[in-house]
């Protein structure tokens, strides 16, 4: 029997966090992600946990900083604007090495912009997240159920290789309810590092510990940076995810990440049902980004088609990965509007009209 | 042989990089032999900030932490929130503390945080070369203020300890200087209570330090300490601005 619940995104989101042995939350108020927060401040007093909600998102991500500097697994979360705000500190993490989970839970913008879904912090969570070279290890989930097991992947790999990772999802994930099963996601456990490094108290019995992201000299900033960059390396050889539906025989191949991947595959089974042979190849991972999966699959495709609830910040990473070997079209809406399976199967039908 | 003077073993053997006369020396001596005096060296974790002590992470041999510009206070509330038991400081000036980091100061004080902070108030940005601070004294002239801070156009200072003895999760806020042997027993004595405070869970301490900067200001070290008597000390009077033991 399966131990299905029907939860809303954001609390999923919490509920996975503290199974995955995170007890640490430290968030500030926005929509659409606040009962994250809420569910938190509900648990963790339970559980021995800290739920603090900070004077600003600027301070939220430095007590992760500071928490997570003390070895334990910490997370905060927010929405667009409020990450904006965290990108100080998520440049601090970086630069110290430390691991914590960031929760994006995307509205519109640009500034204020609205509450409703949208992806529009694509290029800001897979490029810049900060200032510096840097990257975070990007989820994009499609479902609650996956928001649920990405969780502890998330973790596990920020703690294996002392980077912070972000679950980047949208409003309309975050305010889904939907069955979950919280066994299910628990599935693989990966042996962890001791976190040697941590400030927690030498005790007298090592050197003491220092976490730092000032490097003055520019030949040891240089070396700190090339080192990180092998652990990126190991992370793009590791830890790409994706999913492929219908690609083999596929003449049109959508590329889309959450919630629009599955109004994608409602437009797919539409067109099959046609005669147009569409395919899906859906990044789990934004960053590290599947390049092999879709240098693959422009070998068979004719035609690229990319959506997305922003204006198109992924089409270059489609362009690159396929290495330009076929056209790339782009269909989207912005600013916290959704396209119908219908309009997805229009612009398939187009670009069919283009092959022929 | 009795050793009458020695190094604090809680300060780092390493030179400091401090300029001649300045009185963050004196501070990081006073804050180690706190830690020595209350046997917490191997508890504890500093967290240095932005500034001209933002090497302090070298200074000190506790476990050590490099914040962000101003957000050492709220850094410091992660590390306590995560680990109530070890004793936990920030180092900060007054650009750090009283400019880009209000907020994360204000909120850690009125929350109760269970830490120290030791606040070094010299009037003006010394690592990035003497421009105007949140605590220069109207008239005093910096990079960014060249014809002398005028109220009505850069506005005021902060009195850090008056602002801060509102809040009611404050234990313990005093200013000090380290102008003279006198001060800097007194200095000493406020330190080492701010660590107590915090090892008898009393709540949030701060020792505000008046301090020189004879390299910006423009004068000699012992010019720098009679220009802080005559124009500091008045506008910044020493004194205990809240103790939550005194009755």
């Amino acid at each position: 029997m399966s131990n299905k619940v029907l939860m809303k995104g954001n609390e999923a989101l919490a509920e996975a966090a503290i199974r995955n042995g995170c007890i640490y939350f430290f968030g500030y108020p926005i929509t659409p992600q606040t009962e994250l927060a809420e569910y938190m401040a509900k648990r963790l007093p339970k559980v021995n946990g800290v739920c603090l909600q900070a004077e600003s998102e600027v301070a939220a991500i430095n007590m992760v900083l500071g928490a997570a500097s003390s070895g334990v697994r910490a997370m905060t979360s927010s929405s667009s604007p409020g990450i904006s705000l965290k990108s100080e500190g998520i440049s601090y993490m970086v630069g110290s090495d430390l691991p914590c989970l960031i929760c994006n839970v995307q509205r519109g913008g640009p500034g204020l912009g609205g509450i409703q879904p949208a992806q529009q912090d694509y290029l800001q969570a897979t490029k810049a997240n900060g200032h510096g070279d840097l990257h975070l290890f990007v989820v994009a989930p499609a479902s609650v159920q996956e928001m649920v097991s990405l969780v502890g992947r998330a973790f596990d790999v920020a703690d294996t290789y002392r980077v912070p990772a972000m679950i980047l999802a949208d409003g309309a994930l975050g305010q889904m309810m939907e069955p979950v099963d919280f066994d299910a996601a628990l599935s693989e456990r990966r042996e962890l590092p001791e976190k040697t490094w941590a400030t927690n108290g030498h005790g007298g019995k090592r050197k003491k510990n220092i976490v730092n992201s000032l490097f003055i000299n520019p030949d040891e900033l240089e070396k700190s940076v090339l080192e990180r960059y092998q652990r990126y390396a190991k992370i793009e050889e590791n830890e790409v995810l994706y999913e492929e539906t219908m690609v083999e025989d596929a003449d049109i191949v959508i590329v889309a990440y959450g919630i629009t991947s599955r109004i994608c595959k409602s437009a797919i089974e539409m067109a099959r049902a046609e005669g147009i042979k569409v395919g899906l190849v859906r990044p789990i991972t934004l960053w590290p980004y599947p390049k092999a999966a879709l240098a693959k699959a422009a070998e068979t495709a004719k035609h690229f088609l990319v959506v997305e609830l922003n204006m198109g910040q992924m089409v270059d990473d489609v362009k690159v990965a396929t290495n330009c070997r076929r056209p790339v079209s782009f269909f989207g809406r912005t600013g916290g509007m959704l396209p119908t399976a219908e309009d997805v199967l229009a612009e398939i039908r187009k670009i069919n009209g283009g092959i022929r | 042989m009795a050793v009458v003077f020695d190094k604090p073993h809680a300060l780092s053997p390493v030179p400091f990089h401090y300029c001649p006369g300045c009185t963050h020396g004196i501070v990081h001596r006073l804050v180690a032999e706190a830690i020595d005096s209350l046997g917490i060296e191997g508890d504890t974790i500093g967290i240095a900030p932005v500034g001209c002590s933002v090497f302090a992470y070298n200074y000190f041999e506790c476990d050590m932490i490099e914040a962000a510009h101003g957000r050492a206070p709220a850094v410091a509330t992660g590390v306590k929130r995560t680990n109530p038991d070890k004793i936990v400081f920030t180092y900060q000036g007054d650009g750090d503390l009283a400019a880009i980091g209000t907020a994360e100061t204000v909120h850690a004080v009125t929350r109760g945080e269970n830490i120290t902070i030791i606040f070094i108030n010299n009037a003006i940005y010394g690592m990035t070369g003497g421009q105007m601070a949140p605590t220069t004294l109207p008239g005093q002239v910096t990079t960014t203020s060249p014809y002398g801070r005028n109220p009505i156009v850069q506005g005021n200072p902060i009195r850090v300890c008056e602002m801060l003895s509102t809040l009611d999760g404050l234990a313990f806020a005093q200013r000090v200087a380290v102008d003279t042997p006198a001060h800097v027993n007194q200095a000493k004595k406020a330190i080492e209570k701010a660590f107590k405070n915090q090892i008898e869970k009393k709540g949030l301490s701060i020792v505000e330090v008046l301090s020189t900067c004879p390299t910006n200001w423009g004068m000699t070290p012992g010019d720098a300490l009679q220009w802080m008597r005559d124009n500091m000390m008045p506008y910044y009077p020493l004194g205990v601005y809240k103790d939550v033991d005194a009755k």
